[in-house]
């Protein structure tokens, strides 16, 4: 009798490998250039805060192991193919080739005029497609830049500014000398910055141009203590997108006040000592893989691999337009180590989630910060909410 | 004016009075003080036991002579001596181990190892490792079933319990439980396996005889967001009719009847309530609060906080002997 209930036992235990069996195969392209300037060998030796240390396929490789088990579970096989193109020409062949292996799935890691090129073109060459944005902060990609099919795990620049702003608001240190750069990216930065600074009522107390140069004659533009030597402000925000000038700002200005923005204080997606929520072991485990720590766009390219792996699991049977819309519904959750379950933004597709205030050796504060409010999720807090949107493009 | 005030009175006499009659020790695990508290059942610390690093994880044998701690940082299971409150002896684990359970003739101990994702099994007397079963990323709660035949393994990061059978030393089934899955308590007499789910805000109940989810209980607290419960651990009273659940970031616990499945009251406690047991005579619930490093004596009669005591730095696990 007990023997017989055994069998029973072991036959209906038999029964999921069946399922395994008849697996469906799935396959998530990481598509990047390989000229990209910011993998340039020299270039990352640089390693300044908030650019990427390596390409995002180390990240989607480690989320497609890490979810290898779920899948299964699901009947689902979800491999990973890594398109790298030549150059920006090359990309129409390349999406035919992966509209023949029936590819809809896309990390697009990629300049931004590059992702706009595969965002445009990638729905009607593939019959339908889904792209995640892992590497760019550009708030325009998810303002009027925005598509239906587009997912951005990194988190946006505004996003940034206003989890900084949020801890200097916290910490009362509200008066800001602002050191602005004359780049493209500083500016934007600098703009975001003083959006947030409006929003949690931090104060300009001087805003200065800063310009790399060794010229005597623009000392006062190049020569830190000469750029920090009014009194009255409690902090420097260096809106640097670059990092070579703001890497020299620390220890280096007239009045001991901490600097924040592009480097000392900086918002991140990750940060390799979160020691909280599971992070040692996620760090750990791209360590292994990648044979370096895990920063930002790290985890912002793991984040997307999740992503699609928690929404075939959800319903492995809906086709590609309806799993758009769970993840821009905000049904589908997804697991980040960061404390909270994550979703994304119905009206942007941006994911939500916590931001590190993090400096080299650590983890100083999360935003959202304890005490900031919102009506229905406070993690909207950071970045566009519904109401303030530019995004018209919704699946 | 003066009737809460005595009712407060009254309550607190009670508290005291239920807290005076309980009798044994009650350990705790600090993550990073590398030290089990020992105190009395009152919560009047006794002593302070040195023991391997980043001790998490506690059960005792069956005599409870001994007690048994898992050390994620030195990768070691601590043996302690509860006469003499020494560790005694270590046995080697894998990288990173964080639960086990132990077979029920308590020679072999069954870990979860984290960062090799595997549930791996050690002879307690040779100590050496006997065999390891592939589990999904971040392996945690292990729970071996009574007659020593199967182990239930929570994946963090699948989401999924395996089921193990121990004799064939593979994985037979997965479960598809909530987000995160963590911890395991078998309840209804062996009958039903509760599993909480830390970013769901829910606990699921496995039906251990064809392993199909056949319950949830969902959280809700007063003035928070679903978001910010996160139930990680569990403890049966030991009628075996409530379970409390330690809401984590919710700071709060709640009891739950087993067999209706409903959520009853709710205690609020410290920082990131995840450790719990309850006392052997059934009066006093201890919760562990990750992140105040105190620990909250419950009395679950009046489901009410009578005392918080400092534990040291990140408490884990709270286990009590009578």
């Amino acid at each position: 009798m007990r023997k017989a209930m055994l069998l029973a036992l072991a036959s209906l235990f038999g029964a999921p490998s069946a399922v395994q069996a008849a697996a469906v195969k799935l396959t998530l392209a990481v598509v990047s250039l390989a000229e990209d300037p910011r993998y340039a060998p020299r270039r990352l030796e640089r390693a300044y805060p908030g650019h990427p240390q390596g390409r995002a396929v180390q990240g989607v490789r480690l989320a497609l192991e890490d979810a290898a088990f779920e899948l299964d579970a699901a009947g689902i096989e979800l491999v990973l193919r890594e398109v790298v193109l030549p150059d920006a020409a090359a990309l129409p062949k390349a999406l035919a080739d992966l509209k023949a292996a029936k590819v809809q799935h896309l990390v697009a890691d990629l300049p931004l005029a590059e992702l706009n090129q595969l965002v445009q073109s990638a729905p009607a060459a593939l019959g339908g497609a889904m792209v995640f944005n892992t590497g760019l902060d550009d708030d325009s990609l998810r303002a009027q830049g925005c598509a239906a099919h587009l997912l951005h795990t990194l988190p946006s620049r505004h996003m940034a500014s206003d989890a900084l702003a949020q801890y200097l608001a916290a910490r009362n240190w509200r008066k800001v000398l602002l050191l602005q750069g004359p780049e493209p990216g500083d500016r934007l930065m600098g703009e975001s910055f003083t959006r947030a600074a409006r929003r949690y009522g931090l104060k300009t107390v001087q805003s200065k141009p800063f310009k790399l140069t060794g010229d005597p004659r623009e000392r006062d533009l190049a020569n830190t203590r000469l750029l920090t030597g009014e009194r009255e402000h409690e902090v420097v925000a260096v809106m640097d997108a670059d990092g070579e000038f703001a890497r020299a700002l620390p220890y280096a200005t007239q009045w001991p006040r901490p600097v924040v923005g592009a480097s000392g204080l900086v918002a991140s997606a990750w940060h390799a000592q979160w020691e909280r929520n599971g992070g040692p072991q996620l760090s750990r485990r791209f360590q292994k893989l990648a044979q370096r720590p895990m920063r930002s766009h790290d985890w912002s390219a793991w984040v997307a691999g999740r992503a699609v792996a928690a929404v075939l699991v959800d319903d492995p049977k809906a086709p590609l337009a309806q799993q758009l819309k769970k993840l821009r519904g905000g049904s589908v959750f997804i697991d980040g180590f960061k404390g909270p379950r994550l979703s994304f933004r119905a009206w942007d597709g941006q994911l939500r989630q916590p931001v590190f205030l993090s400096h080299i050796d650590g983890v100083a504060g999360v935003a959202p910060l304890d005490g900031v409010l919102h009506p229905r999720d406070v993690l909207d807090t950071l970045g566009v909410d519904e109401a303030e949107t530019a995004c018209r493009q919704r699946p | 004016m003066t009737r809460p005030l005595r009712l407060l009175t009254l309550a607190t006499l009670l508290g005291c009075a239920t807290l005076a009659m309980a009798q044994g020790k009650v350990y705790v695990s600090s993550e990073k003080d590398n030290k089990l508290y020992v105190f009395d059942a009152k919560g009047e610390r006794l002593a302070a036991i040195d023991v391997c690093k980043r001790p998490r994880h506690m059960m005792f044998n069956a005599s409870r002579s001994q007690l048994y701690v898992c050390c994620g940082d030195s990768n070691q299971l601590g043996v302690v001596d509860t006469a003499s409150g020494k560790m005694t002896g270590t046995v080697p684990l894998g990288d990173s181990p964080e639960i086990f359970d132990l077979s029920p003739d308590g020679k072999t101990v069954y870990v979860s190892i984290e960062d090799e994702n595997v549930m791996a099994a050690y002879d307690l007397a040779s100590k050496k490792p006997v065999f390891e079963v592939k589990t999904g990323g971040e392996p945690e709660g292990v729970l071996v079933t009574p007659d020593g035949k199967f182990a239930y393994v929570t994946s963090e990061v699948a989401n999924v319990v395996h089921v193990i059978d121990l004799g064939q030393k593979k994985v037979i089934k997965n479960i598809k439980v909530g987000k995160r899955p963590r911890r395991f308590v078998l309840a209804a007499g062996g009958a039903e396996l509760w599993v909480s789910n830390e970013l769901d805000a829910t606990v699921s109940v496995v039906d251990t005889r064809d392993h199909s989810v056949k319950g949830t209980v969902k959280f809700a607290v007063k003035g928070l967001r679903e978001a910010d419960i996160t139930p990680v651990g569990m403890a049966l009273s030991p009628d075996g009719k409530t379970l409390w659940v330690g809401l984590g970031k919710a700071n709060h616990v709640a009891e739950v009847d087993v067999a209706t499945r409903a959520v009853g009251r709710q205690v609020l406690v410290g920082k990131r309530a995840w450790g719990l047991t309850v006392h052997p005579d059934g009066q006093t619930l201890y919760v562990t609060n990750g992140l105040s490093d105190d620990m909250t004596l419950v009395d679950t009669v009046g489901a009410k906080a009578v005392k918080t005591v400092a534990v040291g730095r990140v408490p884990h696990s709270v286990i009590v002997a009578p």
